[in-house]
């Protein structure tokens, strides 16, 4: 057998983005605990979101949201096999640091959590470890893979239960596609003006039809249907925050949302899976949210 | 040729791209009665625990070994290529276990971990493969029918048992088409190696 050259590269634009591409068709689930990590896993979970509370408690509980305790974060990588992602606060890339040395698999640099910096995101190029961010519209997620995001989710409303706003941002940012795509190239520049984007990354949206990386669905995924709405409707696959370990029987709705994430277009199934599964999470209807308690407004 | 990629979970659009650039027609399956009819079926790279569990029901493990038994050629990547292994270190998670080899999941380390690096497969002519390699496994041994194709810093990537192919890495990430139509001639020949389509009424 001829020689193997034996020089790799680390770190890559292919290597993170990949992570995310093996992800798609896939449930994440927030855990906060190793218990919570191994029933994601047992229920089929492509990997988990280590945090110390979920987004319905986080809201509950008010104050400053940080960076889950290295402790959890690390204890929740001992206890699954599959990959486990870590939250930062937008803007704090010490967080990140530290989520990185820890061996996380993905950082989610994320509105969930209280921001540290109200201007600037994180300098994502300079990390080894990929990132996701969030976004409400075109313009968001090309802003944050300007900034190195190697997978975008849309942002919805954390916490809620109330799927209404994920629905609105995953139609919105595939509007805004479908009118780079249909755009003669002399009206790109305008469009990047206007959508606040990167004209190289608009004219790589109009030649790819789609976002450059892989674009799952978050903040309000309560049931299984909900989960095959934002697969049907176009998401590469979704993030479910307190929508499990916020439900009467979490194993139950875990191992139900994944199937239904699955076979997203097949009705039969998604009748079976959806059957019996006592109550879901509690919801909020957006009017009762003051401006301040948006999660989704917090930078853009 | 009609061949398959197994839509359950991974990377699935990539390599349906790749198969139909060289030259397949693919369908995706999800449930047994799709494997109808296919010469060969692909199994993506994706997360194997869940795949697994995803095969396990509606029967799609018997399923798909009746199809091999039957004449079907496979092509795991990563993932695709632990369900193919009859023998995953440490654990007891649902697979196809076709393949005489033992795995090792996620052997290089976790996500910084992962890593491109260029691969010579000995039955592929021309240069090396550029190899993409994502939280990937090794294939620690293979049985006496298995054939090593790969090697990586001293460990298998590739191997082969008769038309089974099992891969670490992703060519499907990448623009060389070449794996992908190696396993097309894999899927074109008979359980004997026999010239492209030289099987075809057999199988049946």
């Amino acid at each position: 057998m001829p020689q193997t050259n034996v020089t790799e590269e680390r770190g890559t634009w292919r290597v993170k983005k990949g992570l995310a591409e093996m992800l798609k068709g896939g449930v994440i689930m927030d855990v906060t605990t190793p218990e919570q990590a191994k029933i994601a896993e047992e229920a089929g979970a492509v990997a988990v979101m280590a945090l110390e509370r979920v987004p319905a408690d986080i809201r509950a509980a008010g104050g400053v949201a940080r960076m889950a305790d290295p402790e959890v974060v690390v204890r929740i990588m001992e206890a699954v096999t599959i990959p486990v992602m870590a939250k930062c606060r937008i803007g704090h890339f010490v967080e990140a640091q530290i989520l990185e040395q820890l061996g996380v698999d993905y950082i989610d640099e994320s509105e969930v959590l209280t921001p540290a910096d109200e201007e600037f995101h994180i300098n994502k190029h300079e990390f080894t470890v990929p990132f996701v961010c969030g976004a409400r519209n075109l313009g968001e997620a090309l802003r944050r893979i300007a900034e190195g995001a190697a997978m975008i989710r849309t942002k919805g409303e954390p916490g809620t239960g109330n799927i209404v706003e994920a629905v609105r941002h995953l139609r919105r940012i595939h509007a805004e596609i479908r009118r780079v795509a249909a755009a003669p190239d002399e009206e790109l520049v305008t469009i990047a003006k206007e959508y606040g984007a990167p004209v190289e990354l608009v004219r790589e949206v109009k030649r790819l039809g789609r976002l450059p990386v892989v674009n799952f669905s978050a903040g309000g995924v309560a049931t299984p249907a909900d989960a095959a709405l934002m697969m049907q409707m176009g998401a590469d696959g979704v993030f479910v925050g307190s929508g499990i370990f916020k439900s009467a029987n979490p194993a139950a709705y875990a191992r139900a949302i994944v199937r239904a994430t699955t076979h997203y277009n097949d009705p039969e199934v998604l009748a079976e899976v959806s059957r019996n599964l006592g109550q879901a999470m509690p919801g909020l209807e957006m009017a009762t949210l003051r401006p301040e308690d948006r999660m989704q407004d917090r930078s853009q | 040729m009609k061949v398959g990629v197994l839509d359950l979970q991974g990377d699935v659009i990539e390599h349906v791209r790749a198969l139909e650039a060289a030259g397949a027609e693919v369908v995706r399956v999800k449930r047994p009665r799709h494997l109808e009819g296919l010469r060969g079926l692909v199994i993506p790279g994706g997360e194997s625990t869940t795949i697994g569990k995803l095969m396990a029901e509606y029967e799609l493990i018997p399923a798909v070994r009746q199809a091999v038994s039957e004449g079907m050629a496979v092509f795991g990547t990563c993932a695709g290529a632990i369900l193919l292994a009859a023998d995953i270190a440490g654990s007891d998670q649902p697979r196809l276990g076709l393949m005489d080899m033992r795995v090792q999941r996620n052997a290089y380390g976790r996500q910084r971990e992962s890593f491109e690096a260029e691969v010579q497969v000995s039955e592929i002519p021309g240069p090396p493969v550029k190899a993409v390699f994502i939280r990937a496994p090794i294939i620690e041994r293979v049985g006496s029918s298995v054939k090593v194709l790969a090697e990586y810093g001293g460990q298998i990537v590739m191997a082969r048992q008769g038309r089974l192919l099992a891969g670490t890495f992703h060519p499907e990430l990448t623009a060389d088409r070449r794996v992908h139509q190696y396993f097309l001639q894999l899927c074109a020949e008979d359980a004997e190696g026999r010239g492209p389509g030289a099987g075809a009424d057999r199988l049946r």
